[in-house]
């Protein structure tokens, strides 16, 4: 479905893709999982036909995306990241004129349009001018109309942007019901482990590179062992003290001591007894795909200053 | 190109126009608003070798291009906005090629403009210059050209602008001279020759012309073939323009 060959960006001297080579199968919901500005954003435009690789190439549903990019365009639905809808018109309207410029006929056109968003179910909004829907209901809309043309390979960028959890699931419900009544591809872009934790298999994109290739499980089974998660209020003097008196590899995230730790389950009454008062809860785990991105690229998943929103 | 692609495009922008009425106040209030109150003004006192007419009636083509000129920038400040609003990455992905886009928007605009300055041409009467059937007819036609070329001119500069503040400088400083200077406001025959030469030399001029001899005002000068096929090369050249800037990718494709 998308076979790319050492693709290479280059913006001036900086490398946005530094040889990414992957392969999408058919049916498969597949993420592209990666911190901000890790060249997610750039690959999306490249595997949408918006912009050329400077380097290697990419195939999407079997034709190359610089010299076939039309046909590359029939096959594929996109959703992006920001807003492409026109906001003076009705949610009808706006996938009334999308089905027009994809080329279908008037009766067609109005079929599809109404039949997308019954399948989004917004059948009781589409008189509704897009200004006055909700957030949530605006990316539905959004979706249906990157299915209009029912593209074999649906490809979206960060689409649970501006989602609440409800529509998140949705979303994956969604998704998840294409690909098995109609056989639709997804590709996703990410920054939201647990997002790509739902997907069938995920690529981890770091700096350009690919770090990491496989389903979800595959890639968890590298990193081998438990994952304990302590909330503490000190979390660095603390991940310090169990270092030097366990002699445990221990180390502070995002407010929360983590421990890579075989057979983890015999740690914690140690840990327990060796800190009183001082952990408020301990969180036994299988590890995570943030604990693969960390073990392949030796940094955190939120470079520097991105994670002060999420409370680091 | 896509017809049926290039048609969608613009009905949807006729659709936007009526959905938001403040746009035709706009651009017919304040060339009306220009109209009434020079012709009051120069009531008495205007006179220019070979011009018979008030200038409340040698005013009014100049006006109707007025209405034309600033329908087309309305029309294509929407190119912006459809760009900033992300609408426009949805029209480069869909399989339609580019050519598509440009005519729609164009057509769109024209169509638009064309539908207001006629409207506008209507109160022709009401100082005294008589309106038969041919001559509403032949002024819809040329209005047609005229606003299909400066549409095209509005999209070739709006393509690559980021912001709208920048068009209105360019409109200021470009667009609104390129209608002073073209026989809307006063007559080439009274000017200064430097400024009487400027006014040959802009195609415009040709397209107020045109409409003179559409609307059987006397004394207008080239003859009326001369003017057409200025106006027609002008829309043609405008067109051409927009296809090609359209053409090539712009950092702005992509949001």
């Amino acid at each position: 479905m998308i076979e790319t060959e050492a693709l290479v960006h280059a913006y001036g001297g900086r490398r946005a893709l530094d040889g990414v080579t992957f392969d999408v199968k058919p049916q498969e919901i597949f993420g592209l999982l990666g911190p901000n500005g890790g060249g997610k954003t750039t690959l999306f435009r490249i595997l949408s036909t918006l912009m050329r690789p400077t380097g290697g190439r990419a195939r999407v549903v079997g034709h190359d995306t610089v010299a076939e990019a039309a046909a590359v365009r029939r096959g594929i639905g996109v959703v992006f990241q920001s807003p492409s809808l026109d906001r003076k018109l009705t949610a009808f309207e706006n996938l009334y004129y999308q089905a027009q410029i994809h080329g279908f006929t008037f009766k067609e056109t109005r079929e599809r349009a109404r039949e997308m968003l019954a399948r989004v179910g917004l059948s009781d909004r589409a008189g509704d001018v897009v200004e006055r829907l909700s957030g949530g209901m605006r990316r539905r809309v959004e979706l249906a109309k990157g299915m209009l043309h029912r593209p074999r390979l649906l490809l979206l960028d960060e689409p649970s942007t501006g989602l609440d959890p409800g529509g998140r699931r949705d979303l994956w419900t969604y998704l998840s019901a294409i690909r098995d009544a109609d056989g639709v591809t997804s590709l996703v872009t990410t920054h939201l482990m647990e997002e790509a934790e739902k997907c069938d298999r995920v690529a981890i994109l770091d700096r350009g590179k690919v770090v990491a290739l496989g389903t979800p499980a595959e890639l968890v089974a590298q990193v081998g062992g438990d994952v304990l998660t302590l909330d503490t209020r000190d979390p660095e003097p603390l991940a310090k003290e169990i270092g030097q008196r366990l002699g445990l590899a221990a180390k502070a995230i995002e407010g929360r001591v983590r421990i890579e730790q075989a057979s983890g389950h015999e740690l914690i009454p140690r840990l327990v007894q060796a800190f009183p008062g001082r952990i408020d809860a301990v969180r036994l785990g299988r590890p995570t795909l943030e604990d693969v991105f960390i073990r392949k690229t030796g940094h955190r998943f939120w470079s520097e200053g991105e994670g002060g929103a999420l409370g680091r | 190109m896509s017809a049926r692609a290039a048609y969608a495009l613009l009905e949807r922008e006729l659709l936007r126009f009526f959905r938001q009425p403040n746009r035709i106040v706009g651009a017919i209030g304040q060339p009306v608003i220009f109209w009434v109150l020079l012709g009051a003004a120069f009531r008495g006192s205007f006179k220019a070798p070979g011009v018979e007419e008030t200038y409340g009636q040698f005013f009014l083509p100049g006006v109707a291009v007025m209405i034309a000129l600033f329908t087309a920038i309305f029309s294509t400040i929407s190119v912006i906005e459809d760009r900033r609003e992300g609408f426009l990455q949805g029209v480069l992905v869909a399989p339609v090629g580019r050519s598509s886009l440009v005519l729609g928007k164009i057509l769109g605009g024209t169509v638009l403009a064309v539908l207001q300055a006629t409207l506008f041409l209507l109160l022709a009467p009401t100082v005294g210059i008589g309106l038969s059937a041919t001559a509403l007819l032949g002024a819809v036609g040329v209005l047609g050209l005229i606003a299909f070329g400066l549409t095209g001119l509005g999209f070739s500069i709006a393509w690559r602008m980021d912001s709208t503040q920048g068009f209105h400088a360019i409109m200021s400083v470009f667009l609104l001279p390129l209608w002073l200077l073209s026989g809307a406001v006063f007559p080439a025959s009274g000017a200064h020759p430097a400024l009487a030469f400027v006014l040959r030399l802009n195609p415009l001029s040709y397209g107020v012309a045109a409409l003179r001899h559409a609307l059987g005002m006397g004394g207008a000068a080239p003859g009326l073939y001369a003017c057409l096929a200025v106006s027609l090369l002008f829309a043609l050249a405008m067109f051409a323009l927009a296809m090609k800037l359209a053409a090539r990718p712009a950092k702005g494709d992509l949001q």
